[in-house]
C-alpha cells in the first residue's frame, strides 16, 4: 500500500491538506500526517517515497499516485530550497509525525536531556555559555548567562517559562516548531529547568494560533513521563500583542493586565509571581537540545559569524515567490535570501523594500541588500534581526502609508504604562496625516491655549518633519519596552529612504 | 429561571476548575468567553468574589485583552489578517467588498498576524484558517460564515 505523507501544520491545512489528505484515504493510500518541510508556496506537499508533489489539490490525487502530473517535483529532501539549508533546530521538519513519541526517539530525541541530567546543573549551563547561544526572541541576549542568574538566584521556587507569543507579522518559526516538533521544545525547556532547578513551566502561546496550543496540550500529556519531576503547562494569550514582551507575558500568567514591568528587578532575579524566572523564546529553548547532543556545543559555536553563532531559522513573508522557513548559519545576506533563495517577489514586480524584525523592524531598500544576517551588523545599518522574519514589499508599497501603519499599530497595542509609547504613537499617526494632507492646518493639539510652548501658527513641511524625528528620538529613548522604542525604526527608516512617498497624498488614493 | 441556573452552575463550574492553579484568572476568561460569548458584569462579579479580588481588577483585565467582550455578539465571526506580510500580498484591497460582504449580518474584524505570512492573505473562522485569498474566496468565505 502506498504511504502518502502530508503536513498537518496549521499553514497547509489552511491551504486544504485535509481535503487532500481525505481523497488519499479514500484512494486506498496510508496517509501519515507529518510536519511541514517548510516550502509554503508548494503547500499541500505530498511527499510519497521521497518523491515530492505540489501544490497538490484534490484534483491532483489520480495523477499524483499514477507518477505523472505536472505537479512533480523531484526528491523533496533534495530540492535546492531544502539541500541550501543548514537545519539543526528544524532537522525534523516534514520527516516525522509531530506528536509520535517513537519518531521523536527514533530521531535523537531525549538524548540531550539524558545527558543534561547526568551532569551537574553548572556543567549544562557552562555547555550552554559556550555555544554562544542568544536569545531568538529579537534581544539576542546570551541564554546561558541569564540561566547562570537564575540558578544563582536565591530561593527554592523558580520557573522556565516560554515565550511563544509569536505576534510579529512576517513570523511564523515558533508556530511551525510547537506544530511540527513540539518535543523538542519540551526537551529544552526540561533542560533548562534541570539546569537553573526550576520544577514548573510555563508557554505563553498567543489564542491566534489554536492548532499550536491543541498540539503543545497532547504533547506534553504524552511526555509528562519523561519530563517529570519537571510539569509545564500551556497559557493561552488573550489578543495582546504587547505580551510578546516577557515581562507582560508574565503579567498575563499571573492574571493581571499585559502591562510591561519596569526593569530591574530582572525576571531572572524577579520573575513570574516574583521568584526567580528563566523567560526563553521558544525557538531559543529549541536550540538547547542539540547544543547538549553528544556532539555537544562546539559545532554550534563554530557555525555563524562574530558574536552571532549557531543558525537563524530565518522566514521568508510577505510578496516573496518562494516564501517559507530557511534555516541557515549566520552571516547569510539579505540579496542572496531575497532574490536568490526567495526568486523577488510573487508578483513578479520589483522588490521596493524588506522588513526584516516584525511591525517594529526598520524597512530596508535593496541599496542595502550586502547587509549580512548578524544581531550587530544589522544593529549599525539601524535595523534589527528581531524574531528573523524577512517581509518583501513590491514597488506597489506606499512606505508612508506602512509607517502610518507603524504608529497605529503601537497605539491599538500599547500596554498604556509609559506616555511616549502610549501618546507619542497616536501623536505620531496624526503627524503623518497631516505630512500627507493636501491642505496643511495648524496641529489642532498644538494650538490649544495650555500647549505654552507650540508655535500657534502654521508649521512648515521641514518642521513637522523635524518634530517627526523629535518624536521618534523621545519614544525610542523613553519607552520602557521594545513597543513604544521600536516603533521609530519602521517610521524613520521609510522616511530616510523614500521620502519621496512621504509628500502630499493624491486624495483619490485612499487608504 | 432554570437558565440563569444553568447558567451560574456553568460559571461556578468554570472556576472550580482552575481556581486552585496558579495565576487562574486567565484560563477562567477563557473558559467564561467561550462558554457565554461575553464576560458580563454579573461574571466579572462572581469570578471576582471566588478570586478575592476587587471586581475592579478583573475588569481591568477583561478590558484590556482584545478576546474578552463585555457583551455577546452572536453573529458569525471573521477575522482578516491585516498585518504588514498580508498587507505585502494585497490583502488591504480585499477589505471594501469584504466589509460590503459582510454587512451587517457578519461581524468582520482585523487580526494581525495568523502565522500564514508566507501564503497571505490569510483569514480566521472560528478553528479554521484560510490562506491565498483572492477577492472572491474571501467574499464567499464571508458569504458562508
Amino acid at each position: 500500500m502506498t504511504t502518502v505523507r502530508i503536513a498537518d501544520d496549521a499553514l497547509a491545512v489552511a491551504c486544504g491538506a485535509d481535503a487532500v489528505a481525505a481523497a488519499f484515504a479514500a484512494a486506498g493510500c496510508t496517509v501519515e500526517r507529518v510536519s511541514s518541510w517548510g516550502m509554503h508556496w508548494l503547500e499541500p506537499l505530498i511527499e510519497i517515497d521521497g518523491e515530492g508533489f505540489g501544490p497538490a489539490s484534490v484534483a491532483d490525487v489520480p495523477a499524483i499516485l499514477a507518477g505523472t502530473g505536472r505537479k512533480a517535483l523531484g526528491r523533496v529532501a533534495q530540492h535546492p530550497f531544502i539541500a541550501r539549508q543548514q537545519r539543526l533546530t528544524f532537522a525534523r521538519a516534514g520527516q516525522s509525525r509531530p506528536l509520535n513519541l517513537a519518531d521523536y526517539a527514533a530521531t535523537g530525541g531525549w538524548c540531550a536531556l539524558d545527558r543534561a541530567r547526568a551532569q551537574s546543573p553548572a556543567d549544562v549551563i557552562a555547555q550552554v555559555i559556550g555555544s554562544g547561544l542568544r536569545g531568538r526572541g529579537g534581544a539576542g541576549f546570551p541564554a546561558g548567562l541569564k540561566w547562570q542568574t537564575v540558578a544563582a538566584a536565591p530561593g527554592t521556587r523558580k520557573y522556565v517559562v516560554c515565550n511563544a507569543d509569536e505576534g510579529d507579522s512576517g513570523t511564523f518559526a515558533d508556530r511551525m516548531l510547537m506544530e511540527g516538533d513540539p518535543y523538542q521544545l519540551l526537551e529544552g525547556m526540561a533542560i533548562a529547568a534541570y539546569a537553573v532547578g526550576a520544577g514548573q513551566g510555563y508557554i505563553y502561546v498567543r489564542s491566534e494560533y489554536p492548532h499550536a496550543i491543541a498540539k503543545l496540550r497532547a504533547a506534553i500529556d504524552l511526555a509528562a513521563p519523561r519530563l517529570a519531576p519537571f510539569r509545564i503547562d500551556v497559557r493561552v494569550g488573550a489578543g495582546a500583542y504587547v505580551c510578546g514582551e516577557e515581562t507582560a507575558l508574565l503579567n498575563s500568567i499571573e492574571g493581571k493586565r499585559g502591562e510591561v514591568r519596569a526593569k530591574p528587578p530582572l525576571p531572572a532575579i524577579a520573575g513570574l509571581f516574583g521568584c526567580p524566572t528563566v523567560v526563553n523564546n521558544v525557538l531559543t529553548l529549541a536550540a538547547i537540545p542539540h547544543i547538549l547532543a553528544p556532539q555537544g556545543a562546539s559545532p554550534y559555536d563554530s557555525l555563524g559569524v562574530g558574536r552571532s553563532k549557531g543558525t537563524m531559522p530565518i522566514q521568508l513573508a510577505g510578496n516573496i515567490r518562494y516564501g517559507g522557513l530557511f534555516e541557515t548559519a549566520f552571516g547569510i545576506t539579505l540579496d542572496e535570501l531575497v532574490n536568490d533563495i526567495g526568486g523577488g517577489t510573487a508578483s513578479g514586480r520589483p522588490v521596493k523594500a524588506v522588513q526584516v524584525g516584525g511591525p517594529l523592524g526598520a524597512y530596508i531598500p535593496p541599496a542595502q541588500f550586502d547587509l549580512p544576517f548578524d544581531y550587530e551588523a544589522f544593529a549599525s545599518a539601524d535595523a534589527l534581526i528581531g524574531h528573523g522574519g524577512v517581509v518583501v514589499f513590491d514597488d506597489s508599497a506606499d512606505m508612508a502609508a506602512l509607517a502610518r501603519f507603524a504608529f497605529a499599530f503601537c497605539a491599538a497595542e500599547s500596554c498604556g504604562k509609559c506616555t511616549p509609547c502610549r501618546i507619542g504613537s497616536t501623536r505620531g499617526a496624526e503627524l503623518l496625516d497631516r505630512l500627507r494632507a493636501p491642505i496643511r492646518v495648524i496641529d489642532p493639539v498644538g494650538a490649544l491655549p495650555q500647549m505654552h510652548n507650540s508655535p500657534k501658527a502654521l508649521r512648515s513641511r521641514a518642521q513637522d518633519v523635524a518634530l517627526l524625528e523629535d518624536l521618534c528620538e523621545t519614544m525610542k529613548f523613553g519607552s520602557l519596552c521594545a513597543l513604544g522604542g521600536f516603533t521609530p525604526y519602521p517610521v524613520l527608516s521609510a522616511l530616510r529612504h523614500w521620502p519621496e512617498d512621504f509628500s502630499v497624498r493624491d486624495t483619490t488614493d485612499g487608504i | 429561571m432554570s437558565d440563569v441556573m444553568d447558567a451560574e452552575d456553568k460559571l461556578a463550574g468554570i472556576i472550580a476548575v482552575h481556581r486552585g492553579h496558579e495565576g487562574p484568572l486567565l484560563p477562567i476568561l477563557h473558559d467564561v468567553q467561550a462558554a457565554f460569548g461575553c464576560i458580563d458584569p454579573a461574571a466579572e462579579r462572581a469570578i471576582a468574589h471566588a478570586l478575592n479580588v476587587s471586581r475592579a481588577e478583573v475588569h481591568g483585565v477583561v478590558s484590556f485583552y482584545h478576546d474578552f467582550v463585555s457583551a455577546p455578539d452572536p453573529r458569525p465571526h471573521v477575522q482578516l489578517c491585516r498585518a504588514e506580510a498580508c498587507q505585502a500580498r494585497g490583502a488591504e484591497a480585499l477589505v471594501p467588498s469584504a466589509r460590503s460582504a459582510a454587512g451587517e449580518r457578519v461581524r468582520l474584524s482585523d487580526v494581525y498576524c495568523l502565522g500564514l505570512c508566507s501564503v497571505g492573505p490569510a483569514a480566521r473562522v472560528g478553528g479554521n484558517l484560510y490562506a491565498r485569498l483572492d477577492q472572491a474566496a474571501l467574499v464567499a468565505l464571508v458569504e458562508s460564515a
